[in-house]
């Protein structure tokens, strides 16, 4: 079995272009002391990994390289883990090609 | 709030939001659209395959200015293991003709052409723009929506609900439920660029010639999910699905499954020394015709993805989502067209006419396939492409074993594999889901 390059998801991000709304997340994860299994699937699932867990494990989320595609929303929005909108108009990522 | 009154108002401008703005301005409706991205285009991610039939019906000479890639002339279906692929490919010159059947697009260019052409015909595009719920009355009537923007009521008549797979604003309003993870495939994708020579060498391909690899097996790691490799002018498209349940159930990572597709073996060269220019990831619907949402109201109707109408089996959902939007255009200006008001009950002439197309017929014939895909993942995405490897290689390799015990040690396999009952149960039950 050869050993897995680790893949960089911010080099990934770094192609795309965004604007970002500053000081206003369009996804936010409820405040929490232990992660539900649904949240904490969302280190993996998400496609930009904007979850990440902080030293005091929790999950916290950057929605800056976010791609707005919805996963989360669909894993962890039915258990109250996160509330979650589409960004302002105009702003998040903006596809050239799609 | 906006004091004008629209006949209309459609959310979003995908492939079915534009598809209703279009027929529903071109039929003399006063349309309002609007579209959360910079431009119509800027938020839609798809493969993508333009189906050319579903088009002509809204724009009959859309050949002659939408910006289009490679008109299919090959399909190539893989079926993958870890260093191997067992291929069945499609050429024909037929598909050399005057008016193509497929092309390969790029949506966010597409789209803006699109666009384009739904103002043309008399549509108000708003961009930028997100519409954040929909304005009901109080015995629950959707009598138009609020937006971001300050001020943002706007009322209509009827409010065309093309909002995509996430189909937020119904779901807020208690129209629809949320897509749960095992209805849903998350899908990664990036655009590799390459010289048109280089893709026109490595694929076989002459001018604006087009091809499309599908490949499913090990490169989804057991997960129900599909690869794809789509030959555009100047770049390939390549990406890979799979069930967002699958993905929470695994714990593998979407980007580690793109990276592990694009170093196979059959798939590195066709990428080498490309150019990436952008990573996007989109959610497809899955569930087929169970998974099919109530599909009008009073003062409203949903199209497209939002809907979930899309052919899994087929990877057809733009086609779908065109001709949902197209067809509950008709019906609203149907309904106009005798002055009779926008209730549940005139709206589901929608539902009627859309029963009698392609769309719901196609994902009835398919209605069973989901659940066995989902439920038998293992076998059919990583056991049989495993199996069928092995026995290509073993029905290949030429090493003095008489060919009598070769057939049987690939027997062997399938039955230490699968056993009699796993192999009839499988084939009778892919035999009863497909018919």
């Amino acid at each position: 079995m050869s050993i897995e390059p680790s893949v960089r998801v911010e080099d990934k991000l770094f192609y795309n272009r965004y604007l970002v709304d500053a000081g206003r997340a369009h996804i936010k994860v409820r405040p929490h002391t232990t992660p539900s299994p649904e949240l904490l699937s969302m280190l993996k699932a998400c496609p930009a990994r904007c979850y990440e867990l902080n030293d005091k494990g929790q999950v916290e989320i950057t929605v800056d390289g976010c791609i707005e595609c919805g996963t989360c929303r669909v894993i962890c929005e039915g258990s109250g883990d996160i509330e979650w909108s589409y960004p302002r108009g105009g702003y998040g990522v903006l596809f050239k090609f799609g | 709030m906006i004091e004008e009154k629209f006949d209309a108002i459609v959310v979003g401008a995908g492939m079915a939001g534009n598809a209703a703005a279009l027929t529903l301005a071109q039929r003399g409706l006063k349309v309002l659209q609007l579209e959360r991205g910079e431009y119509s285009g800027s938020k839609n991610v798809q493969g993508a395959i333009l189906y050319a039939d579903m088009l002509e019906k809204l724009i009959p000479d859309f050949r002659e200015d939408a910006p289009l890639e490679r008109h299919l002339v090959e399909q190539r279906f893989w079926m993958m293991d870890d260093r191997s692929h067992t291929g069945l490919h499609y050429r024909s010159d037929d598909f050399n003709e005057e008016k193509p059947n497929r092309y390969t697009i790029i949506r966010a260019q597409f789209d803006k052409w699109f666009s384009q052409k739904v103002r043309e015909a008399g549509a108000t595009v708003l961009c930028e723009t997100t519409v954040t719920e929909l304005a009901q009355d109080a015995y629950g009537k959707v009598i138009g929506v609020r937006t971001d923007r300050a001020d943002g009521e706007i009322h209509a008549d009827v409010v065309v609900l093309a909002e995509g797979v996430n189909g937020l604003l119904g779901t807020r309003a208690g129209l629809r439920k949320r897509p749960t993870p095992d209805k849903v495939a998350l899908a990664v994708k990036e655009m590799h660029f390459l010289p048109r020579e280089t893709i026109e060498a490595r694929f076989n391909l002459k001018g604006d010639e087009g091809m499309v690899i599908e490949a499913a097996g090990t490169i989804s790691r057991g997960m129900t999910g599909m690869g794809f490799i789509y030959a555009n002018k100047e770049c390939i498209s390549l990406g890979i699905g799979c069930l967002v349940a699958d993905f929470q159930r695994t714990g593998e990572t979407p980007y580690g499954l793109l990276d592990r597709f694009k170093r196979h073996p059959s798939v590195a060269p066709l990428i080498e020394g490309s150019e990436v220019k952008e990573y996007a990831a989109h959610l497809i619907p899955e569930g087929g015709f169970k998974a099919i949402p109530q599909l009008y109201g009073e003062g409203w109707v949903v199209v497209g993805d939002a809907a979930q109408l899309n052919n899994a089996i087929h990877r057809e959902g733009s086609n779908l989502a065109m001709t949902s939007g197209r067809i509950a255009a008709e019906a609203i200006f149907q309904v106009k067209s005798r002055k009779d008001p926008m209730t549940a009950e005139n709206l589901s002439l929608y539902k009627t006419m859309l029963d009698q197309s392609f769309v719901i017929k196609d994902l009835k014939k398919y209605k069973d396939m989901p659940a066995l895909m989902h439920t038998q993942s293992q076998n059919f995405f990583l056991t049989y492409p495993e199996l069928v490897s092995k026995a290509m290689q073993n029905f290949l390799r030429v090493d003095g074993t008489p060919k009598v015990e070769k057939e049987k040690t690939t027997f062997k396999s399938f039955i230490k594999a699968r056993s009699w009952s796993g192999l009839f149960g499988d084939a009778f039950r892919l035999a009863r889901a497909w018919r």
